[in-house]
């Protein structure tokens, strides 16, 4: 029974007591669901797409502290982005977004990646392949 | 911003109270002697330490020469599991625990197993308690020892160690009990419990840091444990902490006197914040035993949300707590305790812990009270369970 909040940046706690974008979209063209119970972490990532631009991007997450900056931190930076400029965000990216995490809470960045992937994975499935913008959309799980 | 923090965490550590800081400054200062001195400085120290050997002997129904001072309690159930295991090495190898002890005592047992003892964990009921017959059906004619907690320190659960001791006895095998959570707040008595050896903590019942006591019942063999000069009887070497220990007598002197009340009220306050929950929160759960638990002692699972981001919110309020959720571990592996106790990890990452003390006070529990239903729906309004579940009941 560790205290560890000690060790969060000021921008993980802010992003903690006022998470962005918390929700679910209704009708949205891409959704993420990452991570599982048992381990404690579960993201839902929800977003909009128009003409090959994240317009909109919401989540809900079960989790630390780390897992809701880190959602709420990806859904900041993805909005406005071409589906190729968020599938470069990587989950460093995130996590220096936030001035760093705690090496413990590493992989809640991960899950945040992951979640952003997902979700534009399932964009790309719901239009059969042909939805992304330029239509390179190298995807990999 | 919170008005005035709030501290729920009393089974953490406590606070030393001002007449212990007051019995202490002097052998900072004045009476620094070294009790092994013959001149006077050091006699004055060496009064001041049997003197605090005897009160913490009192606290615990024990005779002062049976009483070994030592860093604290995870050196007190290092000192007695291991200083039993190399004594008896030649009768037997087997040793009788529990898996909801404190890491201090199983990662004890799991060093012995790599040096070739055989040790059995014993599980629990869904309530933390050990089946005092799974006791006698785990020992064996190589079982040296049995160690079971007094009280565990995550759900409160206070075992029954009156029984243990004695199945451990009629197998002829010696008993510890780690009563770390429970000497100065419940009635301890090393003749009642039937323990051979007992380990204590001062900074759990408003003494210092760093400075415990291991209880030896006179006849009981067990090997020195730091080896130097000939203090604590050979079994401790090294200078005393003079400061500590007074201390830590002091704490003991005083919980002496005011436990029974003590612990009257906080029982009160325990039931309050346990009956405030359930009302204010769905989907709460009480984890250890309903009765048979430590009087500060509230242990809840939420469900759909997780523990650190409650303890977040709660300290954001200017109120500390605890969890057993992985997130707030080194390891990512919820309590081993409510695992144990059958709790899934969905569950066990829910957990939290508000444990009371000297300062709590009712207005403290109406507090909480307040906050946590508020924080709960916050955080079950981003949680994609609490929706699942709405969804499908």
């Amino acid at each position: 029974m560790r205290d560890v909040w000690s060790m969060y940046s000021d921008k993980v706690m802010e992003h903690f007591r006022n998470p962005r974008n918390v929700g679910v979209i209704e009708d949205p063209d891409g959704v993420g669901h990452v991570g599982n119970p048992v381990c404690g972490d579960i993201m839902e990532l929800y977003i909009k797409v128009r003409d090959g631009v994240i317009v909109d991007a919401r989540f809900r997450t079960f989790g630390c502290g780390a897992a809701i900056a880190t959602s709420s931190m990806v859904t900041e930076m993805v909005k406005g982005k071409t589906l190729e400029e968020a599938l470069e965000i990587s989950n460093r990216a995130v996590a220096e977004a936030l001035d760093g995490l705690p090496p413990i809470k590493m992989h809640c960045s991960v899950l945040a990646e992951e979640a952003l992937r997902s979700a534009i994975e399932d964009y790309m499935k719901r239009k059969g392949g042909q939805g992304a913008s330029s239509g390179d959309g190298q995807i990999t799980s | 911003m919170p008005e005035r923090k709030i501290y729920m965490d009393y089974a953490a550590t406590t606070p030393v109270r001002p007449e212990v800081v007051e019995a202490m400054l002097p052998y900072f200062t004045e009476r620094y002697g070294n009790p092994s001195s013959i001149h006077s400085f050091g006699q004055d120290a060496r009064v001041a330490v049997e003197e605090a050997r005897a009160k913490v002997a009192s606290l615990i129904g024990a005779r002062p020469e049976e009483i070994v001072f030592t860093s604290g309690g995870t050196e007190s159930d290092n000192f007695a599991i291991k200083g039993v295991a190399y004594a008896l090495r030649g009768k037997g190898d087997h040793i009788v625990t529990s898996s909801v002890e404190h890491h201090a005592v199983l990662e004890t047992c799991k060093s012995l197993e790599n040096e070739g003892f055989k040790v059995t964990y014993l599980p629990v009921d869904r309530y933390g308690t050990v089946d005092p017959e799974d006791v006698r059906k785990a020992i064996t004619e190589r079982t040296i020892l049995v160690s079971v907690m007094h009280a565990n320190n995550e759900v409160g659960t206070v075992q029954p160690i009156e029984e243990i001791s004695k199945i451990a006895h009629e197998r002829g095998t010696y008993f510890h009990t780690d009563a770390v959570q429970t000497v100065g707040h419940i009635k301890v008595d090393v003749e009642e419990l039937g323990v051979d050896l007992l380990s204590t903590s001062a900074h759990k019942l408003y003494g210092p840091k760093g400075v415990g006591a291991l209880y030896i019942r006179k006849g009981t063999r067990i090997a020195p444990f730091v080896h130097g000069g000939e203090q604590e009887r050979g079994r401790r070497a090294g200078t005393e902490n003079v400061p500590g220990i007074v201390g830590f007598g002091r704490a003991a002197e005083l919980a002496r006197a005011e436990y029974e009340d003590e612990a009257r009220r906080l029982s009160e306050l325990r039931d309050k914040l346990i009956e405030g929950l359930r009302e204010r929160i769905d989907y709460i759960h009480l984890n250890g035993h309903p009765t048979r638990r430590l009087p500060g002692n509230v242990h809840v699972t939420v469900e759909f949300v997780e523990g650190e981001s409650m303890l977040l919110n709660l300290d954001i309020e200017g109120i500390a707590a605890s969890t057993g959720s992985a997130c707030s571990s080194g390891s990512l592996e919820p309590s081993h305790v409510l695992l144990a106790m059958g709790l899934s990890h969905e569950l066990a990452h829910g957990s939290l812990r508000f444990t009371m003390g000297r300062w709590s006070t009712e207005e403290d529990v109406e507090r909480v009270l307040e906050v946590l239903p508020e924080v709960v729906a916050r955080l079950r309004a981003m949680s994609p369970l609490y929706n699942v579940r709405n969804a499908y009941p």
